[in-house]
């Protein structure tokens, strides 16, 4: 195994309950739509699963959030593991800037994955975070994410991995890059035994994720708004001197130019995903 | 030699010195030929000196250096009877990716690669080897040609990374590179990759997954450009110096980490400087990894791809 290669410091970080930062805001009362600055109630937006009832701003959603209105109460089983990030470049302060993200966000790492059902469907879910460390990928969130396909082909469900992120874990500089080798591999032996893969690429997704494993599903959904693309805005103004458009790199507009199947608004995901899983019930695996 | 690199100035400066020594001293009929020979052999020291110790920021300077063999050197040094085939049947022909049928070794094989130009004029055609989406799905288009047709696939990989543009975003830039490397990842045949100089990003990646991944000793390959990263982490690209340190990009980093195979050695002080020397070393260290992988169930390829890319990550594990 490579990583014999690297001495191995095993950190048994003790996990701070997700009572931090993060919740204090959801548990204030007043919310600010981004888009229209309308003031919604905390239960307001809950109630509309963190859309704006005015004008339909997707509030970010945590991987626990998107799980919860994804999956049918009680139904899901997160899958365990103590994987645990390492330095393997050893670039200065990164381990510090981990453990930054993990109290942050009371999460090991930037994503989640288990089993559950989705209106009685079975299905694998591997969910991003965007709140650790942008959801950039490094060695554990690509070794989370592999599992979590192997999951899926050992139980002959479906898969659905959520993306969000900002694209590779510089810090981890190649071994990152190659993360995007690593699941594509995986999802390409699911591909090849007729599993089905859907990919949601959620607000935003860029960089190396879009790359690779959010482009390949056999469905690729969106959620409105969201920016999605491979090189950013930022990167690309200064190169082709010019300003571009306001919509450049929404879901829409990567709707209109092929690269998805649908946009759709988050009332209407589970049951879009429930459909789409009823209709491979008898997928050709096996 | 006709493009000096800023760290090797103090190289050029003895050198032109030794010259303006002997014009000066043969015009005046001294003979000054074991001071010569001093200054000659103080040269040959530094030359020494310098390229035995190269840091990766100086690396990443040859390994830009405009006078390195290209894709179609490569191609035309190692290949017989090269047919270049054009265009994605989609959109069209772009000219930073090429590729195309060949003998190698006395057998045909598909090969694609990313094309940097020669001068300003054929860079601009080129665009600097950045390729747009209709690059990658030609490469893949070529492929799956050589699967249909049972050929070994040879990837070239010289970029910066995957061109950063409004058409590029339009036409799908994640989604084509995103497609090659899980169809590269699928391939029943065997895929020899060389990174030749830039191995930048997923750029790199969308024609770099293989059974076999060679580098040249003075190539870099990573996540990002040591300019980008440097303004990701120190918002300031002028510190690509301080990022190419941190980053480990280097031949000799990428093999000690597993993700590539072989390092393949660069004449001294460069590829640049011996096309023939590097395209036979090329040639030598292709024809083996191709030797080997021949030999194996085409059919079984594509898990032993999965089990080599399966291995790649550093991390910790402890109890549950
Ligand atoms: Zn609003």
């Amino acid at each position: 195994m490579l990583k014999d290669l690297f001495p191995k410091k095993k950190r048994y970080a003790t996990i701070s309950p997700p009572s931090t930062a993060r919740d204090k805001s959801l548990e204030g009362i007043m919310n600010k739509c981004k888009r229209c600055g309308e003031i919604l109630l905390s239960k307001e937006l809950e109630k509309h699963l963190k859309t704006c009832p005015n004008c339909g701003y997707h509030f970010t959603m945590t991987a626990q959030e998107r799980i919860a209105v994804t999956f049918d109460e009680g139904s899901f089983q997160a899958f365990t593991d103590s994987l645990v990030t390492e330095n393997p470049l050893e670039f200065p302060d990164y381990l510090e800037k981990v453990e930054k993200a993990q109290s942050l966000t009371g999460m090991e790492e930037g994503v989640l994955s288990g089993i559950g059902t989705i209106a009685g469907y079975k299905a694998v879910a591997a969910v991003m975070d965007a709140s650790f460390i942008m959801g950039s990928m490094g060695s554990v969130v690509g070794e989370r994410l592999t599992r979590a396909v192997e999951q899926a082909l050992d139980r002959r469900v479906p898969m659905i991995i959520f993306s969000v992120s900002g694209g590779a874990r510089m810090q981890e500089g190649i071994f990152s890059l190659m993360q995007m080798a690593k699941v594509s591999a995986v999802l390409a032996r699911l591909a090849a035994r007729g599993g089905l893969y859907i990919s949601v690429l959620t607000n935003p997704t860029t960089g190396g994720v879009t790359a690779s494993f959010a482009m390949q599903g056999d469905l690729n959904l969106s959620e409105p708004g969201a920016i999605i693309g491979f090189a950013g805005r930022r990167v690309i103004e200064p190169m082709i001197r010019q300003k571009l458009p306001d919509e450049f790199q929404t879901s829409e507009f990567v709707l209109e130019h092929g690269m998805l199947d649908q946009v759709v608004h988050r009332k209407d995901m589970k049951s879009l995903l429930a459909t789409v899983l009823s209709l491979h019930e008898r997928g050709g695996r096996g | 030699m006709a493009v000096e690199l800023p760290f090797e100035k103090p190289l050029v400066e003895l050198r032109s010195k030794i010259e303006e020594l002997k014009t000066f001293t043969e015009e005046k009929g001294i003979d000054v030929s074991s001071e010569v020979a001093e200054l000659e052999r103080k040269a040959q020291e530094l030359m020494e000196t310098i390229y035995k110790n190269l840091t990766p920021w100086q690396k990443v300077q040859i390994a830009r250096h405009p006078e390195r063999p290209t894709t179609l050197d490569y191609i035309q040094g190692i290949c017989d009877d090269f047919v270049e085939l054009h265009g994605d049947r989609s959109f069209r022909d772009d000219p930073a990716v090429v590729g195309g049928i060949a003998r190698f070794d006395g057998y045909p094989i598909t090969v694609v690669g990313t094309q940097k130009g020669k001068g300003t004029k054929d860079n601009l055609y080129r665009n600097f080897g950045m390729a747009h989406p209709e690059g990658y799905r030609k490469a893949l288009r070529l492929m799956k040609q050589a699967e249909k047709f049972r050929r070994p696939l040879l990837c070239f990989v010289d970029t910066a990374g995957a061109y950063p543009g409004l058409g590029a975003e339009e036409r799908g830039q994640g989604e084509a590179i995103a497609r090659n490397i899980i169809e590269m990842a699928a391939l029943r045949i065997p895929i020899v990759v060389v990174v030749t100089g830039e191995g930048g990003s997923g750029g790199a990646l969308g024609l770099g997954v293989g059974d076999r991944v060679l580098m040249l000793e003075h190539a870099w390959y990573s996540v990002i450009a040591p300019e980008s990263a440097a303004t990701i982490l120190w918002k300031d690209p002028a510190l690509g110096q301080k990022a190419a340190d941190v980053m480990r990009i280097t031949a000799e980093d990428l093999h000690r980490f597993g993700i590539i195979d072989e390092i393949l050695a660069e004449p001294f002080g460069g590829a640049q400087r011996n096309h023939a020397q590097m395209i036979a070393t090329v040639k030598e260290a292709v024809a083996r990894s191709f030797r080997d992988l021949m030999a194996i169930d085409y059919g079984a390829l594509p898990d032993r791809r999965f089990d080599k890319y399966r291995r790649i990550g550093v991390y910790g594990e402890g109890m549950q």
